[in-house]
């Protein structure tokens, strides 16, 4: 124990000369998977040859995702007596010219700084506000994600400076029991999107009696349009590492396995890292710091299975099956790997654990409302203005979330997907809910692990209730036949409605099918895939409607259901979609309205796209529409 | 029939070093395999089946029921087009018909010349740079049709 706090306090000590470096410069670069989609990694190369070139001494560090992933690539800078000052959308050229500005002259360019993560009179000073200021991140509470983006996650003395491990410490003083007690007086509950208190799930393992015990971190994080998982681990593994262990601790197990997607190599090597490190301080091991406590963690790649999510088939998988779920009750609690106990939760279950032994239980509880406490972690994403990773206290509303963080959309607001493939989509007029486990699923939706996707005008929600049932369609395991065929003829009949051949009875049948789905599946996947369908069809009746009588998409999304026409009051001539048409269908000079041969058009959207003065819009379809009026005249 | 097994497991164990034979470590054995080779042979396979004791069939239909695994050999470039919500909504299937018309394959084919093949995967995680394309493991955010066309064709020139 004393090992670790004497390590601690040294920790402490070259955190303190990072922060505030005496001599040399400190460069921080956030390289998470998101930022390294934007570029990061040519920037990081470009800083190197800038340090070279100029023989400059600082220090790089490449740091996880702080959130904001709109302004990404991230970089920092903090010179020695200056505050650390963050840069927005580098590239290459612009954090050559940071670089030699900062280190060289001492300018720090305020005009290119986004924030800084100083002192009011730093602002002050500069005009550059504070980066935790900026309006994405001020009605942000960051408990989970309070060391993404900021310490250096392949170092374990940046997460001990932060008061890491120190959550463990406390539960080995403490008893079991105690730490169950903790958990509860907490409220947490399960991150994965089921909301079960997290607490039940920790004492039914200890009561569990066995010789063997696991404890499993389900960081398969299947839903298309999530990743806060990803950046957790990314950005801060110690935190799911610390919370497994405490795990470990409390229930009495000796193997814990974190099972993550195939799809996240830099998830893994940060895990497999992060793991080494806990073994060279005594962490993991025998007698893990002189407790009589073993304790050893493994990481396990999933292969690309979405249903490997639910509890029971990930189980399956680690077995070596096909990831199948099996039916509950036993609970994996009692009956799990191997036969034997486990406690499995989600990764953001386990990295809220360790703020909570740390802070106490009654802390937890200040942030949310009661019976959903705590802060979540969502992925903001889609037609947003800002898009990125975000941490909110429970009971806020989906309103601020996408108006006041993400800053609304470009145009029109329609609709926000929440709690991923198995959620609902809700309309503007739920905006006002407030985001709890119990209000999600009193919507038609459900919480989820987190992915809320904003939808504008442009986005049509037969084509999205298509797109999420084809998803369950592909990743349903055959198991159950209400899962397999109910997916199966929900994707016919959206695809034969999409196609323009849809009829009144379709919506029937849907229904129906919905119904059959929910009440008979075997698992979450097969019970709630239903759902995009069935709140789209609740809260855009209209949209179907259309879709099916009129062979009309408003949102130009459904390419056999609408033509495009160039508004003659909107087009100013200005020739960019006629430069981007890729098979001639736009004609007009410059300066003059340009007409499009609907004929010739592949409706690929990239002429919509480039149209600032959203002048390119979809019509219904001519000619069907005439065969229609035909067909109708006949009968 | 069982001496045949046996000589063969003790072949087969020499090729997969640091796996016990327990039959939980089916799935890792076939990641192991794809990493090497880039697929899973039938030959693979076998071995896996020996080595782990179980039949033929219970090894393919693991591997069969996870997207991760491919049975053929892999083209040069791997090109893998997110079909992730995000991505969708940003109009990503754009970009799967893109590809698939320029390299003039399907869904998990290789071109002839066997240099590109072309896979969708469920999500990669980057939703907030939608839409998304991986090639060779780099990841290609804020893609567009035009901006995809040039990606392609600066790794066409050997």
């Amino acid at each position: 124990m004393n090992n670790l706090d004497a390590i601690r306090r040294q920790a402490l000590l070259n955190w303190d000369t990072l922060a505030q470096p005496k001599d040399t410069p400190v460069i921080y670069l956030g390289s998470a998977s998101c930022g390294r989609a934007a570029g990061a990694l040519n920037v990081y190369e470009a800083i190197q040859e800038t340090l070279d070139e100029y023989q400059l001494k600082a220090r790089v560090i490449q740091v996880g995702c702080i959130g904001p992933c709109y302004l990404e690539p991230l970089m920092d800078i903090t010179l020695p007596g200056s505050p650390r000052v963050s840069y927005a959308n580098v590239t290459p050229e612009k954090a050559r010219k940071i670089v030699v500005s900062s280190l060289v002259n001492g300018d720090i360019l305020p005009k290119l700084a986004a924030g800084h993560f100083g002192s009011e009179e730093f602002t002050a000073k500069t005009g550059i506000p504070r980066f935790f200021d900026l309006p994405m991140l001020k009605p942000q509470v960051r408990v989970i994600l309070k060391n993404c983006g900021l310490i250096d996650p392949e170092d374990i003395d940046h997460y001990l400076a932060q008061g890491g491990y120190t959550g463990f410490q406390k539960a080995l003083q403490a008893d079991p029991q105690s730490v169950i007690c903790e958990l509860k007086v907490s409220g947490l509950r399960g991150r994965g999107g089921a909301g079960f208190p997290a607490y039940k799930k920790w004492e039914l393992c200890l009561a569990a009696a066995a010789e063997m015990k696991y404890v499993v971190c389900n960081a398969d994080e299947g839903d298309p349009g999530a990743f806060m998982n990803r950046a957790l681990i990314e950005s801060d593994p110690h935190a799911v590492l610390e919370g497994m262990l405490i795990g470990g601790y409390t229930t009495g197990a000796s193997q814990g396995i974190i099972y993550v997607r195939a799809e996240y190599p830099l998830a893994v090597a940060r895990l497999k890292k992060a793991i080494q490190q806990m073994h060279a301080y005594g962490l993991l091991g025998e007698d893990i710091q002189g407790s009589g406590f073993n304790f050893d963690i493994q990481i396990r790649e999933g292969a690309g299975a979405f249903v490997c999510g639910e509890e029971t088939a990930l189980i399956a998988s680690l077995e070596g099956e096909r990831g199948m779920p099996r039916p509950r009750p036993p609970y994996p609690a009692d009956h799990g790997l191997n036969g034997f106990p486990t406690l499995i939760n989600n990764t953001e279950t386990f990295g809220t654990v360790p703020s909570i032994l740390r802070n106490g239980g009654k802390w937890f509880q200040q942030f949310g409302i009661p019976g959903n406490t705590g802060t979540k972690t969502f992925s903001l994403v889609g037609k947003v203005r800002n898009t990125g990773l975000i941490e909110v206290p429970l009971g806020m509303t989906l309103k601020q979330i996408v108006f006041d963080i993400g800053g609304g959309t470009q145009r029109p607001f329609k609709a926000i997907q929440t709690g991923g493939p198995l959620g609902g989509c809700l309309s503007a007029s739920q905006m006002d809910t407030a985001i709890t486990y119990e209000s999600m699923r009193d919507q038609g939706s459900i919480m989820g692990s987190g992915g809320l996707i904003v939808m504008d005008e442009s986005t049509c929600i037969v084509d999205m209730a298509r797109y999420f049932i084809g998803f369950a369609e592909k990743e349903s395991c055959g198991n159950c036949t209400p899962c397999r065929i109910g997916t199966r003829i929900l994707m016919d009949t959206l695809e034969k409605i999409v196609r323009g051949e849809g009829e009144a009875r379709d919506l029937d049948t849907m229904r129906r099918t919905a119904m059959t789905m929910t009440q008979a599946s075997l698992c979450g996947l097969g019970q709630a895939a239903s759902n995009p369908t069935s709140s789209g069809m609740r809260y855009f009746l209209a949209e179907f409607e259309a879709h099916i009588h009129d062979k009309y998409c408003q949102a130009a999304v459904c390419t056999d259901l609408f033509e495009y026409k160039i508004l003659a009051e909107k087009c100013s001539g200005c020739g960019l979609c006629v430069s981007v048409c890729s098979v001639n269908a736009i004609e007009g000079e410059r300066k003059k309205i340009h007409h499009l041969d609907g004929s010739r058009c592949i409706k690929c959207h990239s002429c919509v796209k480039v149209c600032a003065r959203h002048a390119i819009i979809g019509i219904p379809n001519s000619t069907r529409a005439a065969e229609w009026d035909f067909c109708e005249v006949l009968s | 029939m069982d001496d045949s097994l046996t000589a063969d497991r003790t072949t087969d164990s020499a090729t997969f070093e640091g796996f016990s034979g327990r039959p939980d470590e089916l799935l890792s054995l076939l990641q192991y395999c794809q990493n090497q080779k880039g697929f899973i042979s039938q030959e693979n396979v076998r071995e896996i089946a020996c080595f782990l004791k179980v039949s033929e069939a219970r090894v393919f239909g693991v591997a069969s029921f996870y997207a991760q695994f491919r049975f053929l050999k892999p083209g040069d470039h791997q090109i893998r087009v997110c079909m992730g919500t995000a991505c969708h909504v940003q109009e990503g299937d754009q970009l799967s018909h893109e590809t698939q018309s320029l390299l003039g394959v399907g869904l998990g084919e290789t071109t002839p010349d066997g240099r590109f093949d072309y896979q969708e995967v469920a999500c990669l995680g980057c939703c907030a740079q939608a839409s998304v394309v991986e090639i060779d493991g780099k990841i290609y955010g804020k893609m567009t049709r035009e901006k995809l066309r040039k990606l392609l064709e600066a790794y066409e020139q050997p």
